[in-house]
């Protein structure tokens, strides 16, 4: 148990992995840029014009503004997830990527960090491509909504270190489909994101609080749209904070472990 | 000064296990300064095993190494900053073209851009893929794959090249343009290890080698001087017959059966030849000379490896 929690040593090298990310991202610009903007476009149209012109208001916000903050949530939260099991996976696997990186001076703990650090940027990235789809429907405040980009990267670090952890446990392709079903597609409808935690049992609302990561990042993305900043952010924070932590480090453990034998 | 040039490796009882399997068992070598040096041995000898442990990117499990004097353990990333490494297995980037499969690996070596292009382009002349420069790996052919990792393995000018199975899979045409690739290199005073199971590629590109089998290294030495030891000059094969058996058995001929044909190995085919025509009236007759495989047959056994 113990090697899963020692801090591994990561070097400025982490930032070549990502470097070659960046490089391959926007080369493909084009199928890389749409996925954002459609997902943006379609959330607001079907949920929250569609949905919206029934429900009106929740809690006395309008239905487009109280789900314009999920739509970056979830997108941050997808981005990342995604990036870094199938990506990460074809990498580790089909493409021998890893492989070939660790015969140079990078280390497998650079090499997994800078795959974190892309899957965080991926997130970042497409935050800033829907922040002004919300912004020209007026369903976000501005300048406050710009923190949404910082809070993307945190918020697809712990997403990143999340699926990497699936990555370096799975057996194969395929079975990256269950946390995606049972945890990313539950989580996008229960974390708060189209209708308030509090509707929920009260033993739900505690469970999607303990243990939902996408909750504390909704909370906090919905502060910073409205805005209706509370102490509460703080906490959200500090809770990301240490999920992070504790997943990244976790992740290039086991990866470490997987990979280095 | 003493004259003694260090060893760029340094491996004493070196050993590797999975689990309750010895995949290196307690092999001991060094390779010197501009030497080619060959690990020859069946599947599953631990010759991929060694390589890795060599190479940084597998922990040994005991013994000492020293690759241009330094830990593997302690010192991977400096260590691996002068290696060149060709895998087994083809893994270059189907994200990148082939200019480009090279300009990003130059990268993790930390060579500025500009050094990087330039030598980028060199080495795609050197392999001979100039004109496949700007082609995505994935549309190249087998042959050419292998080229581009052995150019990817000298982005970095390797002061020590490690080639697992280089020319696997290659028809001979490509077999032969990487061999004459390495032949220059070696000719630049590179040091080179590598693992073949083709005997005919070890002979003729190893100054030494040695013969693994089941984490062992079985011989050590040249390919002529292992031939001569080991096996002898030349080597008559003769076709099976019971005549044929009992008449070498009478003449007191050493001999090997291999699948319908008897091997006699010997420092004069023409003696061997006169005794088989005067005496055992033989079917077909062919002298040749002793080869590595010969050796190596003779060391690790004629049964089929999984």
């Amino acid at each position: 148990m113990q090697h899963f929690w020692s801090v591994p040593r990561i070097t400025r090298r982490a930032w070549k992995v990502w470097h070659r990310n960046i490089v391959v991202f926007f080369r493909t610009w084009k199928v890389n840029f749409f996925p954002p903007l459609i997902e943006a476009f379609l959330y607001l149209f079907a949920i929250g014009l569609g949905i919206g012109s029934y429900v009106r208001e929740i809690e006395g916000i309008p239905y487009v503004n109280f789900i314009a903050p999920a739509i970056l949530a979830i997108s941050v939260m997808n981005s990342a997830f995604f990036e870094c099991t199938y990506g990460s996976y074809v990498r580790m696997y089909y493409q021998k990527s890893f492989d070939a990186m660790i015969a140079t001076p990078l280390s497998i703990e650079d090499v997994i960090a800078g795959e974190l650090l892309w899957g965080a940027t991926r997130s970042l990235l497409y935050v800033i491509i829907m922040l002004p789809v919300l912004a020209a429907f007026g369903v976000i405040s501005l300048p406050l909504s710009l923190l949404a980009i910082p809070l993307a990267f945190l918020g697809g670090l712990m997403f990143a270190g999340i699926a990497m952890c699936f990555t370096a446990v799975t057996p194969s392709i395929d079975t990256l489909n269950y946390p995606s079903f049972l945890l990313i597609t539950p989580m996008a409808l229960f974390s708060g994101t189209f209708f308030p935690v509090t509707l929920m049992p009260v033993l739900f609302q505690y469970i999607a609080l303990a243990l939902l990561p996408l909750t504390h990042l909704v909370a906090i993305m919905r502060m910073l749209t409205l805005p209706a900043l509370t102490g509460m952010l703080v906490l959200h924070l500090i809770w990301i904070l240490i999920v992070t932590a504790i997943f990244c480090i976790i992740a290039i453990n086991l990866m470490r472990k997987r990979l280095i034998v | 000064m003493g004259a003694t040039i260090p060893d760029i490796i340094e491996a004493i009882h070196l050993e590797k296990t999975f689990g309750s399997i010895k995949a290196v068992d307690g092999i001991s070598f060094a390779v010197k300064k501009g030497e080619v040096f060959g690990f020859l041995g069946p599947n599953g000898a631990g010759k991929t095993s060694t390589m890795k442990i060599i190479a940084c990117v597998s922990p040994r499990t005991s013994g000492t190494l020293r690759v241009f004097g330094m830990d593997p353990d302690i010192s991977p990333a400096e260590i691996k900053q002068r290696l060149g490494v060709v895998p087994q297995e083809t893994n270059l980037d189907p994200d990148f073209t082939c200019y480009g499969n090279l300009f990003t690996y130059s990268r993790y070596f930390d060579i500025p851009p500009d050094a990087a292009q330039k030598k980028a382009e060199e080495l795609l002349e050197f392999v001979q893929l100039s004109e496949k420069r700007d082609v995505t790996v994935e549309k190249l052919s087998g042959g050419m794959k292998r080229r581009l990792i052995l150019a990817r393995a000298l982005v970095n000018n390797p002061d020590l090249l490690i080639l697992d199975e280089p020319t696997i899979g290659l028809d001979p045409q490509a077999r032969h343009l990487i061999w004459e690739r390495l032949k220059l290199l070696q000719a630049q005073g590179n040091t080179i290890v590598l693992t073949t199971h083709y005997l005919d590629e070890a002979e003729r590109l190893c100054d030494r080698l040695v013969i693994m089998d089941n984490g062992k290294i079985l011989v050590e030495g040249s390919p002529a001087d292992l031939v001569k030891k080991y096996v002898g000059n030349e080597i008559v094969e003769v076709e099976k017959t019971p005549d044929v058996l009992s008449c070498l058995e009478k003449n007191r001929i050493p001999f090997e059966i291999t699948g319908d044909t008897v091997q006699i190995a010997t420092e004069s085919s023409r003696d061997v030849a006169r005794v088989l025509f005067d005496h055992c009236s033989p079917h077909k007759v062919l002298t040749r000379p002793a080869t590595l495989e010969d050796v190596f047959l003779k060391l690790a056994g004629r049964k089929l490896r999984e």
